[in-house]
């Protein structure tokens, strides 16, 4: 493959427009508080990774990234546009340009992975039916499940599953991509072929990745950035470049963390 | 060069000969405006043509399809650009990767789906089978020992299946009372014999439409919402942890309905049979009887026997229904539509049994003269 043509991809410098800005956000379900403050800022052409334990809201910060649901406090800006307060065509526009992909897959169970693939280039695009086809079969094959395009969500494995979930997210090629917890129950050999697409896509598309994951491996290997959150905090216990922290953080959690310890 | 910051330059496709000049920004808005042009090129060109990309800024996997279709599953290109080379080259890779392997979609073939349907039988009846044996194994078993049922459970189903139902009992019961009370006074009235619609209204509620209506009642809210359950359940995996766990889904999930369904239906079927004769004594009091009339007609016509058949009856129906919705959820399939599936099952094959077997029932009763 000629891509080695192209240089590595390298985290973009502090002068990269702001893609994603996120300012003392705070967020609880009822009486259950996640977390009080929280502010950091993605970069375009980052690779930006959250950390943090099992139940401590990594998927609920996702989800308030992508105005699923509004936060107790603070603000989120997305591509240019606050994500809270956006309405009708600004956020049919800023829709279009994230993808998302859910940390169950969800999948359409009624449509075959190629239509499920398809779906957002018909819904945003005016491609024709024969291109969308190409387009989503070419998706399918970068991650590997080219030989699966026919299958229906309930006949594929859940790493298929995630996989499946990643082409859709990438199918408008949009800009911004929100990955919750790709490599999860994926072989390390699968898993690091994942690693290295959003590293090509990142440099090659100038993709911004916004990736939930628990894999160190994948974290040292991808990550430009990353913060953690903790449940006990109820917020941030660290920002920086993953191989740095891994290296220098003090903080007890982080560094069982990094260093895949028992607290 | 984030795709992010640079402004849209138009993208355009032009021809020289055997090369197609590509330039702009390649991407799924170009996939839609070129693909015909690039189609047309690559079809009226004898060999590939050779694409030059040296005008083109930015290219996305949605632009490379374009590339692909204009030349060729490995289009030979001139002057791309680094980046460009590496989305040509990724899509180039994905597009060759193998494709679908067997596992063909099914298409919509009536003749197959009767086959289907047919051979299908055999293998629905053996599950029926199963299902009913096992069944009968865990109730005997309760019946024996009756343990194993959380009460909290029991308690739970009969408050879902019977007191929620109890307005809809009494408000269909009611007004069947009044429109049958209605409809046989007109044919009464010939015949001056309306002093015997009580009669004639009493025993159809009490043998037959009481029981019959309070079963459709449970087929509707309490069959369809068994089987939602248990689909939901079984689509989740959950019935299967259950079994892994060594807890007989059975007797955890299964028994508590059955038993729910059994006990909830006479109880509904005498509600709505009162509400409807109180329904019926309301038109003979505007038909000018008084009730006193009306209760001496159906105390000195309705027997015990009558009560005791039809509250019989009722009660097997509950247990016919209970147990189809809940043989329709475990035997779900997989997805979203299996759930939906199950509980379409669960309220048609609960009405059709309940007709079956209010036909044995009458013959049986014929027989036995009651
Ligand atoms: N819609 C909701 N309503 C109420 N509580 C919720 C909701 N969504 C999430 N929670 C709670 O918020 C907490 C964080 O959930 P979240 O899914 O964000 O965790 P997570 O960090 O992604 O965990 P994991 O690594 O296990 O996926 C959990 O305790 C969860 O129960
Ligand atoms: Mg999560």
């Amino acid at each position: 493959m000629s891509a080695a043509a192209a240089p590595a991809h390298v985290a973009p410098g502090p002068d990269a427009p702001k893609v994603v800005t996120v300012d003392h956000l705070a967020m609880a379900f009822g009486a259950r508080t996640l977390f009080r403050d929280v502010s950091f800022e993605v970069r375009a052409g980052e690779v930006f990774v959250i950390l943090g334990g099992s139940g401590c809201g990594k998927s609920t910060l996702l989800k308030l990234m992508i105005g699923l649901f509004p936060p107790t406090a603070g603000t989120i800006e997305v591509l240019g546009n606050d994500i809270v307060t956006a309405s009708g065509d600004a956020r049919e526009r800023m829709l279009k340009r994230i993808g998302v992909m859910w940390q169950s897959g969800a999948l359409f169970g009624s449509m075959t992975l190629l239509e499920n693939i398809m779906l957002p280039l018909e819904a945003h695009t005016k491609m024709p039916e024969e291109a969308r086809r190409e387009a989503a079969r070419i998706k399918l094959g970068m991650v590997g499940l080219g030989d699966a395009s026919n299958r229906l969500p309930a006949e594929i494995s859940g790493g298929m599953a995630k996989r499946a979930g990643i082409a859709r997210a990438m199918a408008l090629d949009p800009p911004l991509l929100f990955l919750d917890e790709p490599s999860a129950g994926l072989d390390p050999i699968t898993s690091a072929g994942l690693d290295k697409l959003i590293q090509d896509l990142a440099r090659d598309l100038g993709t911004t990745f916004i990736v939930v994951t628990h894999e160190l491996q994948s974290i040292l290997a991808i990550g430009d950035r990353c913060i953690m959150l903790d449940k006990d905090a109820q917020g941030m216990i660290a920002t920086g470049n993953p191989r740095e922290l891994r290296d220098t953080a003090t903080h007890p959690v982080v560094r069982a963390f990094f260093r895949r310890e028992a607290m | 060069m984030t795709a992010e910051t640079l402004p849209a330059p138009a993208p355009s496709l032009t021809q020289d000969g055997t090369r197609l000049v590509f330039a702009g920004r390649l991407d799924a808005a170009a996939a839609a405006s070129l693909w015909r042009p690039a189609k047309a090129a690559a079809e009226a060109a004898s060999a590939p043509l050779e694409l030059d990309l040296s005008a083109v800024e930015v290219l996305d996997t949605n632009g490379a399809t374009l590339l692909l279709r204009a030349g060729g599953e490995a289009p030979r290109t001139t002057g791309a650009s680094p980046a460009v080379a590496a989305v040509l080259a990724r899509a180039v890779a994905a597009a060759a990767a193998p494709g679908p392997a067997g596992g063909k979609r099914r298409r919509f073939s009536p003749l197959a789906m009767i086959g289907a349907a047919a051979f299908g039988i055999g293998d629905k009846a053996a599950g029926w089978v199963a299902f009913l044996g096992e069944a009968a194994v865990t109730i005997g078993a309760y019946a024996v020992r009756p343990r194993g049922v959380r009460f909290g459970d029991l308690m739970r189903h009969l408050d879902e299946a019977g007191t929620r139902a109890f307005g809809l009992c009494i408000l269909l019961g009611s007004l069947l009372g009044v429109i049958l009370a209605f409809q046989s006074s007109i044919p009464m009235r010939q015949f001056g014999a309306e002093i015997f619609i009580p009669k004639l209204v009493g025993i159809s509620l009490l043998r037959e439409l009481g029981p019959l209506m309070a079963a459709i009642i449970l087929a509707g809210r309490t069959g369809s919402a068994y089987a939602a359950e248990l689909g939901t359940m079984t689509v989740n995996e959950e019935v299967d942890a259950l079994k892994i766990m060594g807890i007989d889904p059975m007797r955890m999930l299964v028994l508590p309905r059955l038993l729910a369904g059994t006990l909830v239906m006479p109880v509904l079927a005498l509600l709505l049979t009162l509400a409807g004769l109180i329904g019926m004594g309301a038109v003979m009091v505007g038909l000018g009887f008084p009730p006193t009339a009306t209760m001496n007609q159906l105390s000195s016509s309705l027997t015990l026997g009558d009560m005791i058949g039809g509250l019989g009856k009722a009660a097997c129906f509950g247990l016919a229904i209970a147990g189809i919705g809940c043989r329709s959820g475990l035997s779900a399939g997989r997805g979203p539509q299996a759930v939906g599936d199950a509980a379409t099952g669960a309220v048609v094959g609960g009405i059709v049994s309940i007709v079956v077997l209010d036909g044995i029932f009458a013959v049986l009763f014929f027989r036995l003269g009651w």
